[in-house]
């Protein structure tokens, strides 16, 4: 079972928090990849929060392409992050790990949010696409104020890979996950999390309902809806379906992934709502097991489970910094004097949000609508 | 010269042209003479012969013979007067000694002819090797990484939609204080039915016995009411009892219309006084047994109780034209007749077509997929039943339904249209009896419900009919067991009561049986509707057609 490690807080941290969560937690084979996904970044970056960072893995020849390609399109480079990478035993090292941060091109820097994050996106698919087949270009994420690393490994060996103990890089939201594999190749573009637009989840478990779930994203007719070389890619992408293209608030994405039983949904006020959602996204439940965590762009954290199998999960804290992992051990390794007594333990029915900034935790309870 | 034939009996058929042989036992035989009153196509006639009869009464061993008079039961050797192999004979016989055995020589087809008219009959394909449902497995069996159901113990969500959906793009929601409501102003919102997965099909009254129809929606209503399964029945073409079209319980029926039009006068009469929508409104187009053939009703079967239902005279064959009549293009046939019905009722029901399996079914089924008002599209593959047609069309005619079914749902997958149309999946379900399995696997394909008929006729009424040509008798009104006739000596061997359990019980095995498979599948809240990778198949050809694991 994959370990899911999640820090939001009002301060910025080290993700090594999260990796010696990882470490805490660790149990058998945790080394098919670690990811990383950083949010609200320190340092140089936060003078440069509006510009879109690119965040990827790639070759002496990829990184030509890629900014062959970048200076076709007009983006301008900015400033260039590099993990301090130290050899590390069982890690296997790729050629170039990078964060890039742009300025937009000209045509771009006075356009909507919308337009400027489906360049974005477009751009990220076009590198993948263009290193995909001979894998000198993994693009992983390219948005503002966020970077996502990701390697094959143990992911305390990977953690100190990237240099993570030794750099002074710091963000005020991190999501980690420990891969185990298990029916799916090793593969990068399969670890976890995965991000879109300004929308990031990892899941532990297995999807059984993978593949309608896959056709329904797939035939809506947006590009950013492929990959899919992890079964759990599908649940980012139904959070950025439900809550950016439908405009759904995030509560329904609950609804969305394990709609209430008619007798239940029937009690709710918004009951006839609900039914629209159970007809018309009726392809979008799931069956489990999964405890998926996410992040919206406006920083909100949140864990939510499917309704029948029931992967645990914790949210705990307090005021200004929670966690939000797969395993009490991890919590107690990032979060040791917190007051155990308000310790979540969500349910089928919870979703449990931490609002930006850590303030306050709030349990929605689908029943209570 | 005249011909030698009569003297040496070439004029005759051999037995071995028979499909089906009668094996008579003399030593058991008491001469009751059931079995010859009870045969259905009189194939089996009592004789007298003359025989040389070898006796030994003795405490030791002394034969003698003599010539003597003996009865015995014979079958005739007319091909209008076949064998059917239904066996009545054997279920009458109080010795067991008589019963028939199907002839794999037989040469019935090179016969069956006479007067320059193809042989007709009921029952479905003649094809009795395995289908391709029946080849088709579940492989995806969670276990470890993914824990499995437990059939008995968790709560399963075995139901279906019927209608269309909304595209999840154009729900008309509303945000209010981050709560969501329906804002109807200016569109029309589709009448969707929560159904059970498995339907009843279209056999209409007069193609069916009273007691057999009755039984049937007696079935239905106790699983509604009782069982709380939403399992729905549609009418056939040929109306439906009017204080049936009155009554409560119509919200459990589909009503079927079709190019005959029989019946509509008395169900257009009883709209104003229906106190329940139905379920559906189905459209009949075509029948995956019988493909481009119009509905076919027996003269011998319209009696008084059918031509009243249907608005007929007595005793006239009542056959539907192939089409419908009066319109003549698809945007004139589907469109207008979907705005049609759906008027009727006021935009409460579904209203959906019902086609034959034919390579041609995605041009309508694309048509329907622009059609906000079209609810579903039902396929009825060549293995479908009929009550009555030509041989040629059931054994020749049509189009499987697995790879007609898989084509269609994909086709809709590329539109992002899969869950807007369901599709209903009909035509061999439950040919072996493996009713749960069938069904689950066209769901796996992409269908959202799947419809019986042959098999409930068979399961609940204990129907003769089989691939080997078994009875098929269905069209000449005499169903030796009661389902497909209007004959009231015939019919009052078939009780309602015991149709309508036996519904109930098929229905609830069946749903044991689904919940049996999508448990160790891992599914329990929604149905796998196109949940392809947990199907496979021993055949990398159909693997590869229908998209999915081959296994071996």
């Amino acid at each position: 079972m994959c370990r899911l490690a999640a820090i939001t807080s009002d301060e910025y941290f080290s993700p090594m928090e999260n990796i010696i969560a990882l470490e805490t937690m660790k149990e058998g084979n945790d080394g098919s990849g670690l990811g990383i996904t950083m949010r609200d970044l320190n340092g140089e970056f936060e003078n440069l929060k509006e510009y879109p960072i690119l965040s990827g893995i790639c070759t002496r020849d990829g990184g030509r392409v890629v900014d062959d390609y970048m200076d076709k399109l007009g983006f301008e480079l900015l400033y260039v992050w590099a993990p301090k990478i130290k050899k590390t035993k069982g890690v296997v090292p790729h050629e170039y790990y990078f964060a890039r941060v742009y300025n937009y091109p000209d045509s771009f820097r006075h356009k909507s949010t919308e337009e400027k994050e489906n360049l974005l996106m477009q751009t990220r698919l076009a590198l993948r696409k263009l290193g995909e087949s001979n894998e000198s270009i993994f693009a992983f994420s390219f948005y503002p104020d966020v970077i996502t690393l990701k390697e094959v490994g143990d992911p305390l060996q990977v953690g100190e890979f990237f240099g993570l103990d030794r750099d002074e890089i710091k963000a005020k939201i991190v999501f980690a996950q420990g891969r185990q594999n298990t029916n799916y190749a090793i593969y990068l573009y399969a670890c976890h999390p995965f991000f879109i637009q300004g929308f990031c989840s990892m899941t532990n478990g297995e999807n059984t309902a993978f593949v309608p779930i896959r056709e329904f994203l797939t035939s809506r007719g947006f590009p950013g809806y492929s990959g899919y070389n992890s079964d759990s890619e599908v649940f980012t992408h139904i959070l950025h379906y439900t809550v950016r293209q439908l405009g759904l608030p995030l509560r329904y994405y609950k609804d969305v992934i394990t709609p209430l039983k008619k007798i239940e949904a029937d009690k709710r006020s918004d009951a006839e709502a609900l039914q629209l959602l159970r007809h018309s996204l009726r392809p979008l439940c799931i069956d489990g097991p999964n405890c998926i965590i996410g992040f919206t762009p406006d920083g909100s954290c949140f864990m939510a489970h499917d309704s029948k199998k029931l992967r645990p999960g914790i949210v705990a804290g307090g005021k200004g910094k929670y966690a939000l992992m797969s395993e009490e051990c991890g919590v107690d390794r990032v979060l040791p004097g917190r007051d155990k007594k308000k310790d979540i333990f969500p349910m089928k029915y919870d979703l449990v949000v931490v609002s930006p900034r850590a303030q306050e935790v709030k349990i929605w309870n689908q029943l209570q609508g | 010269m005249e011909s030698a034939a009569r003297l040496d009996s070439n004029h005759k058929l051999s037995i071995r042209e028979m499909p089906y042989i009668i094996r008579w036992r003399e030593d058991r035989c008491k001469r009751c003479g059931r079995c010859t009153a009870v045969c259905p196509v009189k194939a089996i006639e009592p004789a007298v012969k003359v025989r040389r009869v070898v006796r030994s009464d003795g405490p030791v061993p002394a034969p003698t013979s003599e010539r003597s008079v003996v009865q015995v039961v014979e079958q005739v050797l007319d091909m209008e007067r076949y064998c059917t192999g239904c066996a009545t004979c054997a279920l009458v016989c109080p010795n067991e000694a008589i019963e028939p055995e199907f002839n794999f020589q037989n040469k019935f087809l090179h016969y069956k002819n006479k007067g320059g008219d193809g042989y007709k009959r009921g029952g479905r394909r003649n094809d009795p090797s395995i289908s391709t449902l029946d080849r088709l497995k579940f492989t995806r069996i969670s276990m470890l990484t993914d824990p499995a159901l437990d059939a008995g113990r968790h709560e399963f969500r075995v139901r279906s939609l019927l209608g269309r959906m909304i595209s999840p793009e154009e729900m008309p929601l509303i945000a209010v204080d981050g709560k969501l409501a329906v804002d109807k102003r200016d569109k029309f919102m589709p009448p969707v039915r929560e159904i059970y997965p498995i339907m009843i099909g279209s056999m209409s009254v007069g193609a069916l016995s009273p007691p057999m129809w009755e039984g049937l929606a007696m079935g239905i209503t106790y699983l509604n009411e009782v069982e709380g399964l939403p399992v729905v029945m549609a009418s056939g073409e040929g109306g439906m009892p009017e204080r049936l079209l009155k009554s409560r319980f119509l919200k459990y029926f589909i009503i079927q219309i079709a190019s005959g039009y029989f019946g509509w006068d008395e169900i257009v009469r009883a709209l104003p006084h229906m106190v329940e929508d139905p379920a559906a409104i189905e459209i009949k187009y075509g029948q995956g047994a019988k493909p481009g053939d119009g509905g076919l009703l027996m003269a011998e079967k319209v009696l008084k109780l059918i031509s009243k239902i249907r608005g007929v005279p007595q005793f006239v064959d009542l056959a539907s034209p192939p089409t419908h009549q009066t319109q003549y293009s698809i945007e004139e046939s589907v469109t207008k007749m979907i705005q049609s019905m759906s008027m009727a009722w006021g935009f409460r029901v579904p209203v959906y077509p019902k086609i034959s399996g034919t390579q041609t079914a995605r041009a309508v089924l694309n048509n329907l997929a622009r059609n906000p008002y079209a609810a579903a599209l039902s396929i009825d593959g060549e293995d479908g039943g009929t009550g009555a047609a030509y041989n040629v069309s059931m054994d020749k005619m049509g189009h499987p339904i697995a790879s007609n079914l898989r084509e269609c749902y994909l086709d809709l997958v590329k539109q992002g249209k899969q869950n807007e149309l369901p599709l209903i999946a009909a035509g061999g379900v439950g040919k072996k009896g493996n009713l749960g399995a069938n069904a689950a696997a066209l769901i796996m394909l992409g269908a959202s419900c799947v419809s019986i008929g042959k098999y409930i006729m068979q399961a609940a009424a204990d129907c003769f009919g089989d691939e080997y040509n078994r009875c098929n008798l269905c069209n000449t009104g005499k169903c030796p067991r009661g389902i497909t006739t209007q004959d009231p000596k015939l019919y009052r061997r078939l009780d309602a009561d015991k149709v309508a359990e036996r519904v109930v019980e098929v229905f609830k095995s069946a749903d044991v049986e689904l919940k049996k498979i999508f448990a160790p599948l891992g599914r329990s809240t929604e149905l796998p509707i196109g949940m392809s990778d947990g199907l496979s198949i021993e055949d990398k050809a159909m693997a590869e057609r229908l998209e999915i694991n081959y296994a071996c």
